[in-house]
């Protein structure tokens, strides 16, 4: 198990290694002189000179990364150049906006998915599998920015049960807190649920046909112990993966959510550091997305090898 | 199931020809159903080129954010442009930026698999490494980058969609080259002398192509739902051309004043997807009994 850790651990770092040269590079493909870009054409040469300087920009390439990358494992990314604050302190702030809504939007889905395709699965060949496959199907279909506008139209416009977008803070209310996340989470949150859904109906087919499940049924066992004991357990263990995979997924899907109730989280960020060139803070946020990913899918892996005692990694 | 059915004796000629056409589609409700949809936007975008309702960029304030009615089937917009036609030429950027995107995953993809499978070896090690890399680059996160760097775009969301796509085509083609390069025609053609690209594009390639096909029509609906996100989030199509994703952007404003413009784009998108996976899905049984669950 440890080798197999170690090596997992190491073969991750490589990837957010490669990730963050391919952010710092993308900095380099920028066509023509940085500096003159984010200012405009009508930048004093003075202006031009200091956010070089500010930016590193007189410093070779390499130096210039390892320096950055050196930074960016102390969490220090730099100023932004918009807000003209540490971007670590940005982001921080974000996060109390993302990231409950990524765990919130997680909790719908699994609340609903996990049912709905355990009972698929155990119903196959009754008329209840093919519904939820074709609810499932639906689901996976609808963008989820569109049902977030849908639930907009339909419990603020019309029944103004909740808010239509913005956000209270936490230490000012949590109640408005939760109110102001409940439909982008819910939006988010049902489109993963049908990922999940087909997913868990897939899985519980798989191990329903193994020999032990049918070993299981043939000694007597009663129905609910087969089902909770032998298939359910066995199934988790894929289960487990795709929902790690799936969060995944809902921290990127949240960047557009975030647009259409007006949340101010780090999608939006980073949806305004476009317009304003804000490199650092660019390179910073679309670094941590993407360390996010690789993070994911490692500890889904460790949690595999971990769960599924007949996997061992030599 | 019969393969010649008892009764086909007794049909005249035309019926039978006709229920032959059709008898690919018989016990197949996912692939029927996925082309009929698909059938009907690809139609609608090409019929929009050639006939439309209304200019859609005919701005008419005397109609502005009209109910559907005879004269607007799907109503009108803020601006009293009518929503049909724009939807119907928004047809056509969605599925333009979908199929160049998939083309380029497939196209790179296939390429990158095809190599990393066949060669083996380092270069194996360092192509999947690159794959994996990018499955932490999703096509939202690769878009904002781009767009920061060069202008967002409808160039810089098809290249973003198609980049972040590459991984599942190279692990796809990489897996049936690797089943593929040890069964006894293949080993045939090299024995024979054939060289490594010969052997690939003439005796691994054909065989590879099933599952391929059907990762496609599944990547064309996941690439289309991106094109509509990133439209809306206005990193995609220009809001000068009219795309599903970039009216429900315009829409949102004013979805209290009339809720029409912000349902027509999104039941679009959801028919264009839905449409593409059930063909995926589809194809997948039609072309591999064994997978039907």
């Amino acid at each position: 198990m440890l080798p197999y850790l170690i090596r997992r651990l190491a073969s991750a770092l490589i990837s957010i290694l490669l990730a963050a040269i391919l952010v710092f590079a993308a900095l380099l493909a920028i066509p023509g002189d940085p500096a003159e870009i984010i200012l405009g054409l009508n930048a004093s040469p003075g202006a031009a000179a200091a956010l070089r300087e500010q930016l590193g920009l007189n410093v070779p390439p390499v130096p210039r990364f390892l320096n950055w990358l050196g930074g960016a494992i102390r969490g220090d990314f730099g100023d932004s150049l918009n807000y003209r604050r540490p971007v670590s302190e940005l982001l921080a702030g974000r996060l109390q906006v993302s990231i409950p809504l990524a765990l919130g939007a997680m909790l719908i889905a699994c609340l609903i998915a996990l049912p709905l395709g355990t009972v698929a699965a155990l119903r196959q060949g009754t008329w209840l599998d093919p519904v939820i496959v074709s609810f499932a199907q639906v689901g996976a279909a609808i963008p989820s920015f569109w049902l977030g506008l849908m639930f907009i139209l339909l419990f603020s416009v019309e029944l103004g049960w909740l808010p239509a977008g913005g956000y209270v803070p936490w230490e000012r209310s949590p109640v408005s807190a939760i109110r102001s996340l409940i439909l982008p989470a819910l939006a988010l949150g049902l489109g993963q649920a049908a990922v999940i859904t087909r997913m868990t109906r897939a899985s519980m087919l798989d191990v329903q046909r193994q020999d032990y499940v049918r070993t299981a049924s043939a000694k007597g066992l009663p129905r609910r112990r087969v089902v909770l004991v032998h298939t359910l357990r066995n199934a988790m263990v894929t289960i487990v993966t795709i929902i790690g995979l799936s969060m995944a997924q809902l921290l990127v899907g949240a960047i557009v959510i975030e647009q259409v109730f007006s949340l101010p989280g780090l999608g939006r960020l980073a949806l305004t550091a476009i317009g304003a060139r804000d490199f650092p803070l660019l390179q910073a946020e679309v670094l941590l997305y993407a360390s996010a990913i690789v993070a994911l899918s490692f500890s889904v892996d460790v949690l595999y090898a971990f769960l599924d005692p007949r996997i061992r990694y030599s | 199931m019969a393969r010649f059915p008892a009764t086909s004796g007794f049909r005249s000629g035309l019926s039978w020809r006709i229920s032959a056409l059709f008898r690919p589609f018989r016990g197949r409700v996912n692939l029927a159903l996925g082309a009929v949809l698909i059938g009907t936007v690809v139609l609608s975008a090409l019929l929009s080129f050639v006939w439309l309702p209304y200019d859609p960029n005919v701005i008419d304030f005397g109609a502005r954010l009209a109910p559907p009615s005879a004269e607007h089937w799907l109503g009108t917009d803020h601006f009293g442009r009518d929503l049909l036609s724009r939807l119907m030429v928004g047809a056509r950027a969605t599925l333009y930026v979908g199929l160049i995107a998939v083309g380029i995953a497939l196209g790179l993809g296939g390429l990158i698999g095809a190599a990393s499978g066949y060669i083996g070896g380092v270069l194996d090690e360092l192509l999947m490494r690159v794959a994996d890399v990018l499955y932490a680059f999703p096509p939202i996160l690769l878009a904002i980058l781009l767009a920061a760097i060069y202008r967002p775009g409808t160039l810089t969301a098809m290249v973003a969609i198609g980049i972040a796509t590459i991984p599942v085509f190279a692990r796809l083609m990489r897996s049936s080259v690797l089943t593929l390069k040890e069964r006894d025609f293949v080993e045939a053609g090299r024995a024979l002398g054939a060289s490594g690209g010969r052997v690939l594009w003439r005796h691994i390639l054909p065989s590879a192509l099933s599952p391929i096909l059907v990762q496609a029509s599944l990547s064309l609906a996941i690439a289309i739902l991106a094109e509509a996100a990133l439209s809306f989030l206005g990193l995609g199509t220009p809001p000068r051309v009219p795309s599903w994703g970039n009216m429900l952007r315009e829409a949102q404003s004013f979805m209290a004043l009339s809720p029409y413009p912000a349902m027509a784009p999104g039941l679009a998108i959801v028919v264009t997807v839905l449409g593409w996976s059930l063909l995926g899905d589809g194809l997948r049984d039609a072309l591999d009994p064994q997978s039907r669950r």
